[in-house]
């Protein structure tokens, strides 16, 4: 395998790796700070118990979260420096403000949320892990502008052999991001919302700790409801603004080579033949596309093989064929998902409101299952996104082969990238095995071990501190 | 009156130099923690003196290298790539490290914390240590070609006198780590820390004239930056008695401010003696990256200075307000959360 190679499954593994903890944190610190702000108003110390629970499970996330972050800003110039040299005029800006704007404001009021119990104000105490989130919600936006910049760039021109910027304003208001930002955001929401309807679930079947973890349920169900329409409405959103800007990912991702009919049917499956360029075993869905590409019954959809000769004229000759398998099965296992989860917390919030939530076992148990579809889901979403996008690594102006690093021999990609999965496999692990410890000692633990009680400083007396 | 790449090049050194103060005596603590705590309960105590700290302290490098990006994307674009190993280890570290202070309280089990003692210990060693050697590599000169692709030998990475950078700047570290530990630790351990402390100022003292004996004769720093980097050597021989006079007469603000400013001063020289380079190309001073060919362009650099000089009084703002919120030392009715 050759540089790029290497740097493209290097890449992929860190990254997706990375995004399973991020929409989780997003997730959950926003649930978290909402459970804190019922605990600062009705003063009701179950609220204060969930914040805590919920809050030993964010922080080992967040962790993870966190050290796979830097690898991410560290990557750009260890493996693609040509990619850097062209567009960081661009795409190191966002990258600066998220660290100045966001990871500042994660770490330092982290650091006061978890060390400040006893210390702050409750609405102090509050009040920072609200800037967390805040934070949180900062870093995707940031990191997402410079994501759209790559599928669509703007505000910036080709001079000195590379593109500098020239409208940062224009960046920020990228079509892109407004639909990127608001899917990955929703998404996130109820990735954290379904992990705790998911183990609040495996408590309720075992009718441990009911009252709790119906109140968890309650409030990460309403997060869910919302954030499982908002993820439909918003990626019905970016599906209009792809037909617009990037048509071929479009047309990839529904494998579809030749331009369809008027009105255009969805492909619910098909066998893809990418040598051949056909589709045999088609299950199609009259008018579907249309609507979901134009947002009305009409219209045809342009195919791969006219784009090709489009792109042709346009950027000169070459392949500009996505890998087709991918992008069609991944939008569609993204796809399906994101319709379950919006079903599902529908389904779970009429089962709350209409009381029956408990004696509801197989709902119950689908929850259990269905904390890994956000994660299954915004991998998948991802995937479809990037992978969709290839040849180019920013769309019209670099291609990926041309942007990996000059300087740096397959031999060291090949040992970073098996040192770091070596290392990123025992991370993971080591966590699952954190998470279910701490789901295991369960919500009382917490106020037994709270503080001064269960602290070994108390018990073993006068120590080295006497 | 100073040109924007200038500023910018002001600005990541200073991000570098804050990131070494800061974090700096967090890695001080996660490898003096290994050495002068002798049970679980004083290794908690070094733990949880940079616990509500060291994860912002890390943003500051964070920072530094989005800032560097944004700013000189050749700069990061050459230097990352051209040291991948190099970042490939402080990555290990940094990650494990980070992992290691969250993790390792989760568990009573003794092995278990063994094992994330040892990871916090060398996650802590291999950052100031790889950084030093870089920074060694940098001002010495490394082979850039007429493209600013950086094609380095093992040895033009790793020979004496970088080593020698590597292992001034962790010991460095230890010893603020240890001054740290008597402004938040108690009792015995405080005392210990101090003691410490104060063997370590020969030994570093040697470490810091061989170092920069080698650097006169190895780099051109004193050629083009002489008067100003005899300055602050001369400023940095004061500060240093000064502090041996304050650990010594037990006043551990002071103590921590001198030990802060050798740290500062250090690395505030290596940015000074590259400049207006920001890496040295031992094949042709051509070749070299300077703050003109490394940046971006006026207007990307414009719109930096702007976002920047607007946020950052509130993230020093806040950054400030949780060292005073978390002043007093860690005792037995602290939060101890790790």
């Amino acid at each position: 395998m050759d540089v790029v190679e290497l740097s493209r499954i290097q890449f992929a593994s860190t990254t997706l790796f990375h995004f399973l903890f991020v929409p989780l944190s997003i997730g959950l610190v926003f649930i978290i700070a909402i459970m804190e702000t019922l605990y600062v108003v009705k003063k009701d110390d179950k609220y204060k118990k969930m914040a805590k629970f919920w809050g030993h499970l964010f922080l080992i996330n967040f962790a993870v979260g966190v050290v796979t972050g830097i690898l991410q800003e560290f990557q750009f110039g260890m493996n693609w420096s040509e990619y850097s040299r062209f567009v960081g005029d661009v795409f190191g800006a966002p990258l600066a403000i998220e660290a100045l704007l966001a990871f500042f404001m994660e770490s330092t009021f982290l650091g006061l949320w978890i060390f400040g119990w006893d210390r702050l104000p409750k609405w102090l105490h509050a009040l920072c892990i609200w800037l967390v989130s805040l934070g949180t919600i900062f870093s995707a936006f940031f990191i997402l502008s410079a994501n759209s910049f790559m599928q669509h760039p703007v505000g910036a021109v080709l001079q000195n052999g590379r593109l500098e910027m020239n409208d940062f304003l224009a960046i920020l208001t990228n079509g892109q991001l407004w639909v990127e930002f608001p899917h990955t955001l929703f998404g996130s929401f109820a990735t954290g919302a379904l992990f705790i309807t998911g183990i609040s679930a495996i408590a309720l079947l075992r009718k441990k700790h009911v009252a709790f973890y119906k109140g968890s349920f309650k409030i990460a169900i309403i997060v869910g409801l919302i954030s499982g329409i908002g993820i439909a409405l918003s990626g019905h959103e970016q599906a209009l603004y792809l037909v617009e800007t990037q048509p071929m990912k479009m047309a990839a991702s529904e494998g579809l080579w030749e331009d369809s009919a008027d009105p255009a049917p969805w492909t619910v499956i098909a066998n893809i033949d990418t040598e051949a360029g056909e589709n045999t075993g088609e299950l199609k869905i009259p008018y579907l596309l249309s609507f979901l590409s134009y947002g009305d019954f009409h219209g045809s959809v342009e195919g791969m093989n006219t784009l090709q000769e489009r792109y042709e004229n346009m950027y000169g000759p070459g392949d500009y064929i996505p890998p087709v398998k991918t992008t069609f099965w991944s939008f569609r296992i993204m796809s399906a998902l994101g319709g379950a989860i919006a079903a599902l917390t529908i389904w779970g919030a009429y089962l709350y409101a209409r009381k029956k939530l408990i004696t509801s076992k197989w709902y119950l148990r689908m929850m259990i299952v269905a904390i890994s579809f956000p994660f299954i889901g915004s991998s998948a979403g991802w995937i479809m996104t990037e992978i969709g996008r290839q040849p180019w690594v920013v769309f019209g102006y670099m291609q990926t082969e041309d942007a990996v690093s000059a300087g740096v021999s397959a031999g060291q990609v090949l040992f970073s990238l098996l040192t770091f999965s070596a290392l990123y496999l025992i991370l993971f692990a080591v966590m699952i095995t954190l998470f279910v410890r701490e789901i295991k000692k369960g919500p009382e633990h917490d106020i037994e071990q709270s503080d001064s009680i269960g602290d070994p400083f108390t018990k073993e007396g006068q120590h080295a501190f006497s | 009156m100073l040109s924007l790449n200038e500023l910018w090049f002001i600005l990541v050194a200073v991000l570098f130099v804050g990131f070494f103060f800061l974090e700096g005596f967090d890695f001080g603590v996660g490898i003096a923690g290994r050495f002068v705590a002798k049970d679980d309960l004083e290794r908690r105590a070094f733990i949880n003196s940079i616990g509500p700290f060291w994860d912002a302290n890390e943003v500051w490098l964070i920072t530094a290298i989005g800032a560097m990006f944004a700013a000189f994307p050749n700069w990061y674009a050459s230097m990352l790539s051209g040291f991948y190993l190099c970042f490939a280890f402080i990555l290990f570290g940094l990650i494990g490290r980070g992992v290691a202070f969250e993790f390792r309280g989760k568990a009573e089990h003794p092995t278990w914390r063994k094992v994330w003692d040892w990871v916090i210990l060398i996650g802590s060693i291999i950052p100031p240590l790889t950084f030093g050697i870089m920074f060694t590599a940098l001002i010495q000169g490394v082979p850039i070609d007429e493209n600013m692709i950086m094609h380095a030998g093992v040895t033009d990475v790793i020979n004496v006198y970088t080593v020698l950078g590597g292992v001034t700047l962790t010991m460095l570290c230890v010893w603020h780590g240890l001054i740290f530990g008597t402004l938040r630790l108690m009792d015995t351990l405080r005392e210990r820390c101090r003691r410490a402390a104060k063997n370590l100022l020969p030994i570093n003292a040697v470490l810091l004239i061989a170092f920069l004996g080698m650097t006169f004769f190895k780099t051109d720093m004193f050629a083009v930056h002489g008067n100003m980097l005899e300055y602050l050597f001369m400023v940095g021989i004061l500060v240093y008695i000064a502090s041996g006079y304050f650990i010594t007469r037990k006043r551990d603000g002071w103590a921590f401010l001198m030990s802060g400013l050798i740290i500062i001063l250090l690395i505030a020289s290596v940015f000074i003696g590259l400049f207006p380079r920001v890496m040295i190309s031992s094949i042709s001073d051509a070749y070299s990256l300077t703050v003109q060919t490394a940046s971006s362009g006026d207007y990307s650099l414009k719109i930096m200075t702007y976002l920047s000089l607007a946020l950052l009084p509130f993230v020093l703002g806040y950054q400030i307000w949780s060292y005073y919120v978390f002043r007093k030392r860690v005792d037995h009715k602290e939060h101890m959360e790790y």
